[in-house]
């Protein structure tokens, strides 16, 4: 795997828990109850801190020396190599919950190859990553379940939000040229393993939350490759960058 | 100003009066925060690893140790940040967890979840939300007593 490919997988892995630790961030202040805000809280700083460890040795690796901060604040959309399923708008809570499970399932799967990774970095970051991972899947598995198997209402809430985020589940196992170089290397996972377990574990789980998966085998893509984000990412960075922007090199 | 190569027993015991920022009744030492301390020419170099990724109190906790030790006259103090192997509660030594439980928190428990309420003792208790007012902590409400407290979550 050359550097360039290595800078580009690790972009990927920054960008998922930039833009999703943003996303979730938004709901800081505006969560249904005040546990439900903390937990979104904590989750997004769980979050935020992969990132300074994925961006940070991405930025190493790059050798041009540029930093967390600078990868995280000073590219633009088409720079980001995060999946489109993250930068998806936060919806409802029932919404972000759905995404967020979509997600933790993923990265479950992905930080515990990953922890067995040939290169001893990135197995550290993603043995210390998974502990978090794991918090937060449990947290939204359970709330999907809780919510698809509750009321009329959250039920259809629910069922509303996996038939809106189906089509950005595929993208994150379709493998692409730096993915295959990561499965060569002994960097990266086998992304068809991790699908046919990921499919397996949400079956289970949407079966326990009495929910159905869409007949819909479409899948939105272009997001990791940055070939074409949703119009919502730039909306985010707009927000998320507006001080490195307006103030360049701002500090505390 | 201390000239020589100071004891590094003498620098573990002034770590250990360095408190956590966020549960000041336990110490960066107890908490296994502090993997090691070496020497290195004349600086005093400290090891520490994160408890949680993103937990905001690690850079207060690297500068409140550079202060500590510069307060005891060590000249150059440098930490460093070390991830493997990840930090766990099965670090924390039996007596803080004594400390944590006087103090209000019920210390982790391989079981995922507090043994016993720490103001009343009592066993019969709630889950309130898996995550609570610092990332290491999550939320529980005693039934008996009905006080809600913090436990500290076992990773």
């Amino acid at each position: 795997m050359s550097p360039e490919q290595l800078f580009e997988y690790l972009l990927r892995l920054g960008d998922n828990t930039l833009v999703l630790g943003h996303r979730v961030s938004e709901w800081c202040g505006h969560a249904p109850v005040l546990e439900e805000d903390i937990a979104l809280a904590n989750t997004a700083l769980d979050l935020i801190g992969q990132t300074q460890m994925w961006l940070g040795y991405a930025g190493e690796v790059e050798g041009q020396g540029r930093s967390a901060d600078d990868l995280a604040f000073l590219r633009d959309v088409w720079d980001f190599r995060n999946v489109l399923l993250t930068e998806q708008p936060n919806g409802d809570f029932g919404q972000t919950m759905m995404r967020q499970m979509l997600f933790d399932l993923w990265h479950d799967l992905t930080l515990e190859s990953l922890s067995e990774s040939s290169d001893p970095r990135v197995a550290e970051i993603a043995v210390k990553a998974a502990k978090e991972v794991r918090y937060h899947l449990e947290r939204s598995s359970d709330t999907v379940i809780g919510l698809g198997d509750g009321t009329a209402e959250s039920h259809g809430r629910m069922q509303a939000a996996l038939d809106l985020l189906w089509p950005y589940i595929g993208e994150m196992f379709t493998p692409d040229a730096v993915d295959d170089a990561a499965l060569q290397a002994g960097i990266g996972p086998d992304m068809v393993q991790i699908e046919t377990r990921y499919r397996a574990r949400l079956a289970e789980l949407l079966g326990a939350a009495t929910l159905s998966a869409p007949d819909a085998p479409f899948s939105q893509k272009g997001g990791k490759s940055g070939m074409r984000h949703s119009e919502h990412l730039g909306h985010m960075l707009t927000q998320m960058q507006w001080l490195q922007r307006a103030y360049p090199g701002a500090t505390w | 100003m201390v000239t020589t190569a100071p004891d590094l027993n003498q620098i573990w015991a002034w770590l250990a009066e360095v408190p956590d920022p966020e549960i000041p009744v336990v110490s960066v030492v107890d908490l296994g925060i502090v993997r090691d301390v070496a020497q290195e020419g004349d600086t005093t170099i400290v090891t520490i690893t994160p408890t949680y990724s993103g937990c905001p109190a690690t850079s207060v906790i690297a500068m409140d140790i550079v202060r500590a030790l510069e307060a005891k006259g060590l000249a150059k103090v440098e930490t460093r940040q070390q991830l493997s192997p990840a930090w766990t509660t099965d670090w924390i030594t039996e007596d803080a967890r004594a400390r944590l439980e006087e103090y209000g928190i019920a210390p982790p428990q391989p079981a995922g979840g507090p043994a016993r309420c720490p103001r009343c003792a009592s066993t019969d208790l709630e889950r309130i939300s898996q995550f609570g007012s610092t990332p290491c902590k999550a939320q529980w409400r005693c039934k008996s007593c009905l006080e809600p407290f913090d436990y500290f979550k076992c990773i």
